[in-house]
């Protein structure tokens, strides 16, 4: 069951109301014009024991991607493509609005959004991830860990989970007369094959304005976001509206275009983040 | 996902026409029923097809349950869920992660609707049964929450109504079922306001450049603006059974 928040953040009418006074004039508190985000800042590598990983810094929000690869089964009407699972939880240290317990609604849906826009693009080539077709394959677990969230944890996890799917590769392993797949511990074997990268641009409305990476005092006064995915080539590859407003045709049309602009940045992040893990 | 296509299955005719016949812009036959329940406040059954939904309504109320309520607005609680023998596989009647997902976005696609700010201190349930899922049941929940609704007297800004878009082999078409969904390249649901133009709810799973997005958008829009037509005759006259063509 899904339930209007009780503790929405509560924000005086007043400091919204200068929100806007700052808006209308096209800057943002914190010296950013709308469509700019935030700084970022990408680590890959950061946690040795995990097939990838990633560390990634928006501004003040903070999110860690561990990814684990493992031998499992395929799902039956795949038996040709090993298996994708995206989780994210919302550990308490992140905020004082988290308490611990299993993933609430907000992160069940944050990990969801994230699956399926690298799953409808295939980001990570599932075919090749079959060790024996239709009985062994990898499952590639992507675990989401908010460490501080101060605004926009789509695009923070987003990017976190891409890096550590770039950072990834597949365990290395020995298959036994009896059929028995062996993995080497802590021996790494060819890099995770990824087709495509993708990154998601959450786009605020405050009042009739369209802020792109909302900071956390943003969301608090936003009606709504909308969260949209783009591939590499610019195609939409997954879109959520989130938060109880709405929005008109003509808002989504130009939140869509401020996106795609602000895409080119988080896809450069990632870019750059590459070259220092390879150099 | 790309899971293997049943051979012979033809999901755009060379003529244009969809596997069951309809065309791009058709929705599947439409049923609409209020009052279908006694012991809720207001209360319908949303049919597409063969997707069927019921939608109960009960509040402004008082929980239950001792519950932390919203001193400035009524607290909605809204609740998607499927019933075990609505698909073809039996499902597990625990909440799902993707009921938990829609349970949230239906929710947010009612409460910029809801003039919940006249009952603080209360709580409005809505309650979603799938009965039978064949595509687009978030959508059809939608519609039915938007009459159980007006059918219990809770004043709304405007009536809300939902669709799926999709695109199959190429082609963009309105209201998509299971077999569209299942071996297509994409599906959209939205539910939105067309009497105050607002858009309420916005999924996108799939690909689409810029221009089909827009083009799939305004035949959602399209599609909604019949949907609500048709959710106004069935509160005039309580029960409304339509065909799929415009």
């Amino acid at each position: 069951m899904s339930i209007s928040p009780y503790k929405p953040p509560i924000t005086p009418l007043i400091v919204k109301e200068s929100y806007l006074n700052m808006l209308r004039k096209g800057v943002r508190p914190d010296n950013r014009d709308l469509k700019t985000p935030r700084l970022i800042e990408i680590k890959t590598g950061v946690v040795e024991k995990a097939e990838g990983s990633a560390l990634v810094k928006l501004g003040d929000t903070q999110v860690m991607a561990g990814v684990k690869i493992d031998v499992g089964s395929p799902f039956k009407d795949t038996p040709d493509q090993g298996v994708l699972m995206v989780h994210a939880e919302f550990v308490p240290l992140a905020s004082p609005l988290f308490e611990p317990g299993p993933p609430d609604e907000n992160a069940i849906e944050l990990a969801r959004v994230v699956d399926r826009s690298l799953r409808e693009v295939n980001a990570v080539d599932l075919q090749s991830l079959v060790i024996r077709r239709g009985e062994k394959v990898w499952t590639v677990w992507v675990d989401l860990y908010v460490l501080d969230h101060n605004g926009n944890l789509y695009d923070a996890s987003m990017l976190a989970a891409m890096a550590a799917l770039l950072d990834s590769r597949l365990p290395d392993y020995e298959e036994l007369e009896t059929g028995e797949i062996v993995v080497k511990k802590g021996v790494k074997g060819d890099p995770l094959k990824i087709n495509t990268r993708v990154v998601t641009v959450t786009v605020a409305k405050i009042g009739d304005y369209l802020v792109v990476d909302p900071s956390l005092e943003e969301e608090a006064i936003s009606d709504v976001r909308l969260v949209i995915a783009f591939d590499e080539k610019g195609r939409i590859v997954g879109m959520q509206k989130t938060g109880a407003g709405g929005l008109s045709f003509d808002e989504v049309d130009r939140a869509v275009e401020v996106a795609r602009e602000a895409s080119v940045v988080y896809f450069k992040a990632l870019e750059e983040s590459l070259g220092r893990a390879g150099g | 996902m790309v899971v293997k296509r049943p051979e012979g299955l033809v999901l755009v005719s060379p003529e244009g026409l969809r596997h069951d016949g309809r065309r791009p812009e058709d929705l599947r036959p439409v049923k609409m029923e209020v009052g279908v329940f006694k012991n809720a406040d207001g209360s319908a059954l949303v049919e597409y097809g063969k997707t069927r939904v019921v939608a109960a309504v009960y509040g402004p109320r008082e929980p239950l349950q001792r519950f932390p309520l919203l001193p400035d607005k009524a607290t909605l609680r809204v609740r998607y869920h499927m019933a075990p023998f609505s698909t073809e596989e039996r499902k597990s009647p625990a909440p799902s992660r993707r009921e938990v997902e829609l349970s949230k976005v239906i929710r947010e696609a009612l409460e910029p609707i809801v003039l919940s700010e006249e009952y603080p201190r209360t709580v409005i349930d809505i309650f979603l049964e799938v009965l039978q899922a064949d595509g687009g049941t978030r959508t059809a929940a939608v519609t039915a929450a938007s009459l159980a609704l007006a059918d219990a007297g809770v004043p709304i800004r405007a009536l809300v109504g939902g669709v799926a878009v999709g695109k199959v082999d190429g082609v963009l078409v309105v209201d998509i079922d299971e077999t569209e969904d299942m071996y297509g390249e994409a599906d959209m649901p939205v539910a939105a306001a067309p009497d105050i133009g607002l858009i309420t709810l916005l999924q996108l799973n799939g690909v689409l450049s810029r221009e089909e997005f827009n083009r799939a958008l305004d035949m959602a829009l399209t599609a909604i603006t019949r949907i609500v037509e048709l959710e106004k005759r069935t509160l005039r006259s309580g029960y409304v059974e339509a065909g799929g063509e415009e």
